[in-house]
Order: structure tokens, then C-alpha cells, then sequence
């Protein structure tokens, strides 16, 4: 009976291992299961979630318009001071004094991507952006200014 | 009070009987992050472990008293990164249940879904790491394929791979993707195909076997005594998911088993987490046709304040037990606020289970216990 | 045709023809010892290449592939960045032997290559006792090992190397009873003997059931002997850090680190010679066209691929499984192996002795 446990052992053992190697030996045959990205080399071809959270940015129209109206929502919502908003007063035509945003200062190496920002945008403003290379030589390269120069609210928007 | 030298003891003095205290991490390569392990040993055999934590608190629960409800949830991604979604999950439960906020069908539904992929992905990643921990590497990268899938879903949905911030009182941050479902079939179909790889490779493997069945056994007693939750007390023979207790979201509504094992060996454990997967994927394939129309968020004031009170809500992570405390006083933030975590005290059971077995016994115990480091010291 | 054997003849010749006696024996020895220094470097180089593009197969991923077509320089690469770097000794460590081990190690597998035939003809030392001399010089590899984890000061190569030395001396046993049964039925020690003695057929194929036996306990002893995995104790990486080289850096974990896959070679090596005929071609009883063509393959592509398909089997087995756990490592030996080895060997001898055997 001894014997019989012993075999059934050894036999059960190098079975199992077996078994194991199969499933290798399948894979080492099969290269189209290979599923590498070869990264930089794809980057034509990469294609990221379109919500993808990669970095606030700002979108500017043809005009050089965006929508923000500087009203700090974004400012308050973040959790930790990514977000400083600095506002002027633009003279409209009408020669009436209207507030309007000087910078958009943002600083992508303390941001935390969660969203809260463009989820509390009124004017839908700043949005998510699937940029993920953010790799730079300079700290001070990350502080970004989401505004561009020169650009105004659009009309109608308050 | 100590200084950081006494932690770290001197390693070259040897013990009255030959004792030899050996420093395993912070910096381990089986340690998975800065856990901490000052062991002492006789020859091979484990005599004692003591664990030392700090190398990663970032005092989050102090963190969290100086942010208001809606930003403090995305915190708590941080804490266990592996089941981050059940942890937004817990604190918006609780922001819901303190201001009695109606959460919409539809987000209870996709938050259930998606909880379960989070645990899907978590045991993967653990499987992973177990078999390369036992010194198996192979199978880390199957387990990965499928977790990949798992990522894929969640950027499409949530914009996030690991830390998604996709829940807030109330609801969901954004309406699901609209391939939201047909992705979550394909997972579905692909990982049960692949899940026999595990058996193939892991489970029936001979050596696997022998280096878990019977190593770091915790009886149901120790387990409960030592507070010990999830996977690591169901393996001990202890009913203890919260999704069954105390059913939150739409788990009242489906159907599934709770996992059971009674060895409470490491072999258990990581039959318990593999048949608990094969569970998450029960509960996803009753819900995932079943997504009702409607509202993805519920209505919300601006401003978020709880009364004035304590509040307390647990779910169950991939890992256990998590329970969220919050003390209000009635405004924007949180007065204090504590995190019940499932590692701490899967982690202290360490040295009662893995005492006078094999430093190799150690990976095994260490390794099913499913440590996440941040979720320790947090 | 062209083989190994005509070249050595040739220059053998033309060296005698030129110089006296003395000095043709002397030019000789050099050019055996650049030879032998080449080889290892370029084994060294092809080995780690291989042994990375199959775990990278096998977990389906695709490898080094970036320095050169396909990768095949990243080896060469890995080994200048070695070179440049540091050696350092720790401050505590006991530097003569130290610095010795990663030599002893690296001699021990250079003093093994001697009595392996490469082709036909074409071997440094064919010694009387070839078999006995390779199993006593290559259970010296864990002196050095055991140097290393002793002089390195640290625990965690203390402990390594008393695992190795533990598993090394064991496994030594069930290694030895596989070769030990070849030598039964061939009744020589000397290695071209054996070959020769499968002129016919493979001892694997002709030998029956014990040999076969014999065979899977010889994969399964080397695969210890040389600290492989599962059995990589001496350095398991995720309870040792590294094990006897963790205090190793630069060049000196660089000998280390060849002198594993020189070991591999040198068992497989064996291996091959002992029950796949070493250099003799596959022969298929009487099909004799068959057999005609596979005399045309040279003797030395038949040696290094039949070495190479037991090197990709090792291979096989360190992505595959997980690692034992060291006191089932010694239970695996002492309870299985060498038992089954013992009646293994008793088997043969009966079967030698009535001439069961083809």
C-alpha cells in the first residue's frame, strides 16, 4: 500500500508539473499571443481613452476665444492648489469694465487628475486632455499657463 | 520614544542562542513597497517578526479633515490603490448616508459593476505577485493580460487606470462609456477562457501546493480576535463580507456566494480569492444587461454639509473590511476622520502565523495575506 | 568535408612541420586556451540572450530588442556597462576571499569544459576517467559559493550559500547515480567511449524504461546542482535579496553570473553525451538513406543541438514553476530522488548484466 501512495505520488507530481509546462510550451510556440506595445515606436498608432485624465487644458476656438469667465470655481474645488486664477478688468467696447481672466495659472506637477475642476466649471471652460507625455527637464517647465496670449472670453458668456 | 536607530536594530549581535535578526525591507524585493520586517531567525526558522510601518504614512485621515466632501474622496484612491474604487465607494456611501442623498438606479448599478472589476483586477494583480513571490514569474504576466482588459474598461469609463476618482455623493462623476457594456462581455468571455492558465500553472502545480497547504494556518478564533477580514478570515472558516451583512449599492438585488474555506492555510486563501473571482464575475453578468435608464447622479446641494454627528460605513475591498469614520461638526469638512484598513490587521497576524516555519513559509503567508502597504500605514 | 576534426589535424600538422616538437605542443596549448576563453565569452553572451528571449516568449512578451537587429547585442551591452562599473568590497568583508570566490567559481566551470567531445574527434582531454573526474570537480563549484556568502559579511548571503551548500552536496548524489548507470552499460568511464558506445542507437532510446528514468533524474539533479530554478534557493531573489552575490557588483557578479550559465552548458553538455549520444547523428535502425543523410549533418551541429534543446529545457523549467521551500528541497532528494535513483541504478546493473539491451 505504501509502495502504491508512493507511485501514485511521484506520478501525480511530475503530472501536474507537466500540466504547467504545456501551458508555457503553448505560449512559447505561439508568438501571436504576444502582446507587448512597443511604446515610442507605436505612437502614431496609440490611441488613448477619449476621457482619458491626462491634464487641464484650456480649449481655445479659432478666434483665440475660450469660455472661462474667471469666476475661481475650479480654483475651489481643487484639493490641493493646482489651480490659481488671476483676473483683470477688460474694457468692452461699451466702455464698461468687465472681469475677465489675466492668467490661468495651473501646475500640472501638483495636480492629482481627479476631475473636480472640470466637473465644477459652469462654463465648461477647462476640460480633461489624454496627454500623458509630461516628461520635462525643468520643474518650473510644469507650471503652466492655460490661458494663451492674447486670447478673450467669448462673446456671450458670463 | 524611539529614534529611527533603535527601530533598526543592530543586526550584528547574535542572540543567546545563535539568533540571527535579519532586516527584511523596506527595501525587499519581497516585501511589495516599504514594509518594514525585523526577523529573527534560528538557522531557517522564523522566531519572530515584528513589523515596522511609517515609510509611507502620509497622514491622509489629517489630510482629509482640511478638504471638503467632495475633494476628500479622491484621497482615499491613495490609501489601497489596488481597490480604489471601493474606496471612493465607502466614502461617498457615507457622505450619502449623512445627508440622506438619493443615489439614482442606474449609479448604484455601475458602481456595483465596476467595485467588482476593481476586485477582479485586484486578486489578478495579487495572483500575480503571490506566484513570483513563491518564485514563479510566468504567471504574473498572464494575470496582467487580464488585468489589462480590466484598466482598459476603466479608462474608458472613469479616465483613470489605477486612481479613478470616478464616484461622488451622490452618483458617478460621468455617464459610463457608451462601449461600456460590450467591453465588460469581452472581459467576461476572455477571462474564462484564461482562468483554467491559473489552475494549469498555479493551483494543481505540485510545488505550489506544497508550498502553501498547511503554511500560516490562522484559526477562525485568531482570526477574529485578531480583527482579520476578507479573503484572510473566509479562508479561516469566518463569514464576514460586508456585501452580504450589510448589502450597500446593488448587491441586495444579485445573487452570489459567499467564499468560504475552512484550512485557513495559505493554500486557502488563494482559493478563496480565486473562486471569489469567479463571484465577482457573477455578479457583473447579472447586472451588466440590467444597467437601468436614468440619471447617473442624484440631486446634490453645492455645498456639502453633514450634520452634525458620527457616521460610520463599511464596504468590503478586495482586501477586507473598510471602514469609514467621520466625526461632524456640522460643517465643510470633516472634524476627524478614521480609516478602518483591512491590511492593518491582516498584517498583525504575521508573526502568530508565520512563527518557527521557514523564511520561505514567510513569502507564502506574506504573500496570501495580500499586503498593500499604503493601505497599512496610509 | 570540412569538419572540426580536419581542421585540428591540419594545424596540428602544419605546426609540427614548422616548429620543434616542444614548441608546436606549447603554441597549441595557447591557442586551446583562447579558444576555451572565446567559447566561454561567447556562450556567456549567447546564453543570457536565449535564456531571455525564451522568458520573454513564454510570458508572452517580446525580449530585448533594441541594441542591434533583434536584440542580440544586448548582452554584449549588459557586459560593458558590468565592466565599467565599480567592483566594490564591502568595507567588512573579508577581502582576500572575497575577491577569490568569483575565481574559484569561474575555474571550477573552465577546469570542466576539458573532458567534453565538441565534435568527432575534437575534445582537450580525453581522459580514461572522464565521467569521475567531471563529477568530482564540479561539486568543487561550491567552495566558491560558499566563500562568497562567507566572506561577504552579510546574513543574507550566509544563508544562500548554506542552502547551496546543502543542495549542491545532495543533489551531487542523484547526479552522480544517473551518470553512474550510463557507465554500467557502457562499461567505461572515458567519455568518447560512451559516445562511441551509442554508435548504434541513443542510450536513451536503447537503454529501456531505466534509462529514460535515469535521464529525467539527471535534467532534474543538474537543475539543482547548478542553483536553478525551482531550485534557485542559494538565490531566491524574494527571500534573499540576492543570496551568495548580493554584496556582488561589476565584474565580479558578472564571473558569477557566467560561471551559472557555463554550468548549464557544461551539464546539458553532459547530459547530451551521457544519454543522447553526444556528437553521434540520429540513426534509425535500418533505414539506411535516413541514416546517410544525418551522417552529412556535422558532428558538432548534432553536440551543440542536443545541448541546446536541454538548455532550452532547464529553461523551461525556471518559467514554469515556483520555487521549493529548502527542506522540501532536501525531502524531494533524499525521499524521491535518491531512492528511485538506487533501484534505478540496481535495475540497470540486472539489465546490463543479462544483456537486455539493444
Amino acid at each position: 500500500m505504501f509502495l502504491k501512495d508512493y507511485i501514485v505520488d511521484v506520478y501525480n507530481g511530475v503530472a501536474s508539473l507537466l500540466k504547467g509546462m504545456r501551458k508555457t510550451g503553448y505560449y512559447f510556440t505561439h508568438s501571436k499571443e504576444i502582446i507587448t506595445e512597443q511604446y515610442p515606436d507605436n505612437r502614431a498608432t496609440l490611441k488613448l481613452a477619449d476621457r482619458f485624465k491626462g491634464e487641464v487644458v484650456m480649449p481655445h476656438d479659432e478666434n483665440n476665444e475660450h469660455t472661462c469667465t474667471g469666476c475661481t470655481a475650479c480654483e475651489l474645488a481643487c484639493p490641493n492648489g493646482t489651480i490659481k486664477i488671476i483676473t483683470k478688468f477688460d474694457i468692452t467696447p461699451e466702455g464698461k469694465k468687465k472681469k475677465a481672466i489675466d492668467a490661468f495659472i495651473y501646475r500640472l506637477e501638483m495636480c492629482t487628475l481627479c476631475n473636480l475642476c472640470v466637473a465644477a466649471c459652469p462654463s465648461d471652460a477647462i476640460i480633461m486632455a489624454p496627454n500623458f507625455e509630461h516628461s520635462v527637464f525643468d520643474r518650473s517647465k510644469l507650471t503652466k499657463i492655460l490661458n494663451k496670449p492674447g486670447s478673450k472670453i467669448k462673446e456671450g458668456i458670463e | 520614544m524611539y529614534n529611527q536607530t533603535d527601530i533598526i536594530k543592530d543586526t550584528t549581535d547574535l542572540g543567546p542562542d545563535g539568533e540571527l535578526v535579519v532586516n527584511m525591507g523596506p527595501q525587499h524585493p519581497a516585501t511589495h513597497g516599504v514594509l518594514h520586517l525585523v526577523v529573527t531567525l534560528n538557522g531557517e526558522t522564523i522566531k519572530k517578526i515584528e513589523p515596522h510601518l511609517g515609510y509611507i504614512h502620509r497622514s491622509i485621515e489629517k489630510m482629509c479633515e482640511s478638504l471638503t466632501y467632495r475633494q476628500f474622496i479622491y484621497v482615499t484612491s491613495r490609501m489601497d490603490y489596488l481597490s480604489s474604487h471601493i474606496n471612493n465607494t465607502a466614502c461617498a456611501l457615507l457622505v450619502e448616508k449623512g445627508m440622506q442623498i438619493e443615489v439614482p438606479e442606474r449609479a448604484k448599478v455601475v458602481r456595483t459593476i465596476l467595485n467588482e472589476l476593481t476586485r477582479i483586477a485586484s486578486h489578478e494583480l495579487w495572483i500575480g505577485a503571490m506566484a513570483m513571490d513563491l518564485g514563479a514569474f510566468t504567471p504574473f504576466f498572464y494575470a496582467f493580460r487580464e488585468r489589462e482588459m480590466i484598466t482598459d474598461i476603466m479608462e474608458d469609463t472613469c479616465g483613470a487606470r489605477l486612481t479613478m476618482n470616478y464616484i461622488v455623493p451622490g452618483g458617478l462623476m460621468y455617464d459610463i462609456h457608451p462601449e461600456f457594456q460590450t467591453k465588460v462581455k469581452a472581459f467576461i468571455k476572455q477571462f474564462k477562457e484564461k482562468v483554467t492558465e491559473y489552475e494549469d500553472l498555479v493551483t494543481g502545480n505540485i510545488i505550489f501546493q506544497s508550498r502553501t497547504k498547511g503554511v500560516g494556518v490562522l484559526t477562525a478564533a485568531d482570526a477574529i480576535s485578531y480583527g482579520c477580514s476578507g479573503p484572510v478570515a473566509r479562508a479561516s472558516g469566518v463569514s464576514c463580507d460586508i456585501r452580504k451583512i450589510a448589502p450597500y449599492d446593488a448587491y441586495d438585488r444579485v445573487e452570489f456566494d459567499e467564499v468560504i474555506e475552512t484550512a485557513g492555510d495559505s493554500f486557502a486563501r488563494y482559493i478563496v480569492r480565486v473562486k471569489e473571482m469567479n463571484q465577482s464575475i457573477r455578479i457583473i453578468e447579472q447586472l451588466i444587461d440590467n444597467i437601468p435608464e436614468g440619471e447617473f447622479v442624484g440631486k446634490t446641494k453645492n455645498v456639502l454639509k453633514l450634520n452634525k454627528g458620527e457616521f460610520y460605513q463599511r464596504v468590503e475591498t478586495a482586501r477586507g473590511e473598510l471602514g469609514v469614520y467621520i466625526v461632524s461638526e456640522g460643517g465643510t469638512t470633516p472634524h476627524r476622520i478614521k480609516f478602518r484598513s483591512p491590511g492593518f490587521s491582516n498584517l498583525s497576524v504575521l508573526d502568530h502565523i508565520a512563527k518557527n516555519s521557514k523564511i520561505g513559509d514567510l513569502m507564502a503567508t506574506m504573500g496570501t495575506l495580500d499586503l498593500v502597504i499604503p493601505d497599512i500605514d496610509r | 568535408m570540412l569538419s572540426l576534426e580536419s581542421i585540428t589535424k591540419t594545424t596540428q600538422d602544419w605546426l609540427l612541420a614548422k616548429f620543434s616538437p616542444t614548441m608546436a605542443l606549447t603554441i597549441e596549448c595557447i591557442i586551446v586556451i583562447l579558444l576555451c576563453i572565446t567559447l566561454f565569452a561567447v556562450l556567456g553572451l549567447v546564453l543570457v540572450l536565449l535564456e531571455r528571449k525564451v522568458a520573454a516568449r513564454i510570458q508572452i512578451r517580446l525580449g530585448p530588442n533594441r541594441v542591434g537587429p533583434g536584440g542580440i547585442f544586448q548582452t554584449a551591452a549588459d557586459t560593458l556597462k558590468l565592466i565599467m562599473k565599480e567592483g566594490l568590497t564591502p568595507d567588512t568583508a573579508d577581502k582576500f576571499l572575497f575577491n577569490l570566490a568569483p575565481f574559484v567559481v569561474m575555474m571550477v566551470a573552465m577546469l570542466l569544459l576539458a573532458p567534453i567531445a565538441f565534435a568527432k574527434n575534437f575534445q582537450i582531454w580525453d581522459i580514461n576517467i572522464g565521467v569521475l573526474y567531471i563529477s568530482s570537480v564540479s561539486s568543487l563549484s561550491v567552495i566558491g559559493i560558499l566563500m562568497a556568502g562567507w566572506a561577504s559579511n552579510n546574513k543574507y548571503s550566509l544563508l544562500g550559500a548554506m542552502r547551496s551548500g546543502a543542495q549542491i552536496v545532495s543533489y551531487e548524489l542523484s547526479a552522480g547515480f544517473a551518470v553512474l548507470t550510463i557507465v554500467v552499460l557502457t562499461g567505461s568511464l572515458q567519455i568518447s567511449e560512451i559516445v562511441a558506445a551509442q554508435q548504434n542507437g541513443w542510450w536513451l532510446f536503447k537503454g529501456h524504461i531505466p534509462v529514460v528514468i535515469a535521464f529525467v533524474l539527471y535534467i532534474i539533479a543538474v537543475t539543482a546542482e547548478t542553483n536553478r530554478a525551482p531550485f534557485d534557493l542559494a538565490e531566491a531573489e524574494s527571500e534573499l535579496t540576492a543570496g551568495f552575490h548580493t554584496e556582488y557588483s561589476g565584474m565580479k557578479f558578472a564571473l558569477f553570473f557566467l560561471a551559472e550559465y557555463i554550468n548549464i552548458f557544461i551539464v546539458c553538455a553532459i547530459g547530451a553525451t551521457l544519454f543522447l549520444g553526444g556528437w553521434m547523428p540520429l540513426h534509425i535502425g535500418s533505414w539506411e538513406a535516413f541514416n546517410h543523410i544525418m551522417d552529412y549533418i556535422p558532428s558538432s551541429i548534432w553536440f551543440m543541438g542536443k545541448t541546446f534543446f536541454l538548455i532550452f529545457v532547464i529553461m523551461w523549467f525556471r518559467w514554469t514553476f515556483p520555487r521549493l521551500r529548502v527542506d522540501q528541497l532536501l525531502n524531494l532528494e533524499w525521499k524521491y530522488l535518491l531512492p528511485i535513483s538506487l533501484f534505478n541504478l540496481l535495475l540497470v546493473t540486472v539489465i546490463a548484466i543479462l544483456g537486455w539491451y539493444f
